[in-house]
């Protein structure tokens, strides 16, 4: 098994006609993903690399019954993409789009509250269920299927877990890349919680970065809940104090956000902490030998 | 994006937000007619710079006269500020703020931003005006009243009651909360501001509320929308390096150690320097040279690092994938020769290509390390370019 996405997974991609959208829709065809639409306003019944196009988000589901959309759209129009996957009844949507302004992800959160959309994104590689389907530009041939869940803040260095994962034979369930930016579909706690309850993942690698509390939020939820092992890395330990954003931030959250404040948390909830980004890979091999927590 | 004091007034008046009458001005002279023109027994001149800390830093001065306003003025004007959030190389004054004194009977504290947790806008207030808020959140917390704005609805009536009552206003300061709140929330909306910061905000002594200082910070991703407010840069207030960084779209920030580094993609930069630190080095810089780490980027980001006086070697970090590592090395042999580099420069690549990317770097004839894995990188470039001084 693995989480939100797999064998099943039909998606349209937002933005299928423009240069990253029809890049990344044909890698993640020849890695086998059923992508069933593309959403090109102006462009709706054509073919685009045989894939059908349609005008909005509502028509491709429609005739094509895609359950999950993947939005390659530019940033001022990425938040309105949302808001259209959310409006066609979606369960999944994926935003890759980098550099979406904060205050249009405050109304698409609210939108997504009471919805039967889960979002993950924006500003993210997206998310991978080796073996079964790719939606979002992660190299797929890194990635090798398996049992370990992986969730990240960041692209490239969820790239450099899971290689060293797969270099070392192990594999995994789903990877969710669930964004940087200060307000994201899919948190920490989130991702944490699907993994718990997906009995295919057996071990968990939580990859955070300095800044906010989310990494906090999901290790107080694995210490109370969570009995499969975990291994988290915090990214940033040596960056310096204060360039990433504003003190009244900071105090927002409750506290700085600095590597030392995570890990402290992470690891008063039992969780293998490694300070060492080179030792991701080796850290889940360790815990994987261990025998099963009761 | 950040920008000066006198500027933020500008749009706090624009959008009904008051404030105190005055004028920036950058010679001693027209600081001198400023205070003429505004009549006032007492005027203030306060240095503008992006910092925080400059009234103990020296940066803000009361006169009681035009002339000595002059005085002032001619003394700050080029001097080099420096307060706690200048670091110590401090900040050269180019301008000056001069304002009407008035009568202060309280100072606040008051600010907006957008708290992830509960994604949507919060303004926050506090009785403890003038102090740095930090402060007042580590010493007496409960002194912070939070008030979520719910964005569907906008700031509403209940909103201002339970901050008036909050802060102990009444009569003619309560009344005018409403107004006040009203204008900086649309101010902070209508921007795409990250912050709006006014500390201290005053009651005078006839119950009206003003903003006395003002710092706005925008966000970058919005300024697409807002011209007028991203002409609003001052690159004077910027390190040179990451202004030209930001030229060429790499995200730069200049740090003190002696390691180079150029990643693809932010957190593996982060993790970058926290690996070099742990093989013994100290990182120089974090530069994310973003997803594609063109031949063009890569030149740039080569330029950039070796303007770095303190630079002693380059650990070039990429994890590919999707990108040619065939083409990667051929961009850092390029840059290489084109800028005559001589510093040891270690590569660690992963993507397609990857053998003959290697062996376009061994066939070079110059400087560079190949490595396996980060530690292994780190390592090397450590030994190479020497440890933390």
């Amino acid at each position: 098994m693995s989480v939100l996405v797999n064998e099943g997974t039909r998606v349209v991609v937002q933005g299928l006609t423009g240069r990253e959208g029809s890049f990344h829709a044909s890698q993640m065809v020849a890695y086998g993903t059923q992508v069933v639409a593309g959403v090109t306003p102006g462009k709706g019944g054509t073919l685009h690399n045989d894939i059908p196009v349609f005008n909005t988000v509502a028509e491709a589901v429609k005739v094509t019954k895609a359950n999950a959309s993947l939005i390659f759209v530019p940033p001022p129009f990425a938040s309105d993409a949302v808001l259209e996957a959310i409006d066609a009844g979606l369960a999944l949507a994926v935003c890759i789009t980098e550099g979406v302004p904060t205050l249009d992800m405050v109304r698409v959160a609210a939108a997504l509250r009471g919805s039967g959309t889960r979002l993950i994104g924006p500003n993210c590689p997206g998310i991978i269920s080796p073996g079964k389907c790719k939606m979002g530009i992660m190299p797929g041939q890194i990635h090798k299927q398996g049992n370990v869940g992986v969730v990240s803040r960041s692209g490239t260095l969820t790239y450099e877990a899971v290689g060293q994962l797969t270099h070392l034979g192990i594999g995994q369930s789903t990877c969710i890349g669930i964004g940087g930016d200060p307000i994201i579909g899919t948190s920490f706690l989130d991702a944490i919680k699907l993994f718990n309850d997906d009995p295919d993942t057996h071990a968990i690698v939580m990859i955070g970065e300095i800044g906010g509390n989310a990494e906090q939020i999901g290790a107080e939820y694995i210490g109370a809940h969570v009995r499969k092992p975990v291994v988290g890395f915090i990214a940033g330990q040596t960056a310096p104090p204060g360039r990433r954003m504003g003190h009244a931030g900071a105090i927002i959250s409750g506290g700085a956000g600095t590597a030392k404040e995570k890990y402290d948390v992470m690891e008063k909830a039992g969780i293998h902490c490694i300070a060492s980004p080179a030792d991701i890979g080796q850290a889940i091999a360790e815990e994987m030998r261990k025998p099963a927590k009761a | 994006m950040n920008i000066h004091e006198f500027q933020g007034k500008e749009i706090f008046r624009k959008f009904g937000v008051p404030t105190p009458r005055g004028e920036m001005v950058t010679t001693a002279e027209q600081a001198k007619a400023v205070a003429q023109k505004l009549g006032t027994p007492v005027v203030v001149v306060k240095a503008q710079i992006h910092a925080g800390g400059r009234g103990k830093g020296g940066g803000v001065k009361l006169a009681r006269s035009a002339d000595e306003a002059e005085q002032l003025a001619s003394k700050m004007l080029g001097m080099t500020l420096v307060t706690q959030q200048t670091g110590p190389a401090g900040r050269l004054v180019r301008r000056l703020l001069v304002e009407e004194g008035l009568d202060i009977k309280r100072e606040l504290y008051l600010s907006i931003l957008v708290d992830r947790a509960a994604e949507a806008p919060v303004i926050m207030a506090s009785t403890a005006g003038g102090m740095e808020i930090e402060e007042v959140a580590h010493t007496n917390p409960s002194a912070i009243l939070r008030e979520t704005i719910r964005p569907a609805v906008g700031l509403q009536p209940y909103n201002v009651r339970k901050l008036g009552f909050g802060l102990g206003l009444s009569g003619e300061s309560l009344a005018a909360l409403g107004p006040f709140l009203q204008s900086l929330y649309r101010a902070f909306i209508e921007t795409d501001a990250s912050l709006v910061e006014i500390n201290p905000l005053i009651v005078t002594g006839d119950g009206r509320l003003i903003a006395l200082d003002s710092k706005m910070n925008f966000d970058d991703n919005a300024l697409y929308r807002h011209k007028d407010i991203a002409e609003l840069r001052d690159l004077d207030e910027e390190d040179p390096l990451e202004v030209e960084a930001s030229k060429f779209k790499l995200n730069y920030i200049k740090l003190d150690g002696t390691v180079g580094c150029m990643v693809n993609g932010a957190g593996l930069a982060m993790a970058t320097m926290d690996i070099i630190k742990l093989a013994g080095g100290s990182p120089a810089n974090f530069l994310d040279v973003g997803g594609g780490a063109s031949a063009e980027q890569v030149k740039n980001a080569f330029r950039i690092l070796m303007s770095d006086k303190e630079v002693r070697g380059v650990f070039i970090n990429v994890f590919g994938g999707i990108l040619r590592c065939d083409v990667l090395a051929t961009g850092v042999v390029n840059a290489a020769r084109e800028l005559n580099l001589t510093m040891p420069v270690v590569i660690r690549m992963e993507g397609t290509n990857f053998e003959q990317g290697r062996q376009i770097l061994r066939d070079s004839g110059l400087n560079l390390t190949l490595a396996d894995g980060m530690k292994d990188g780190a390592d090397k470039i450590v030994r190479l370019a020497g440890g933390a001084r």
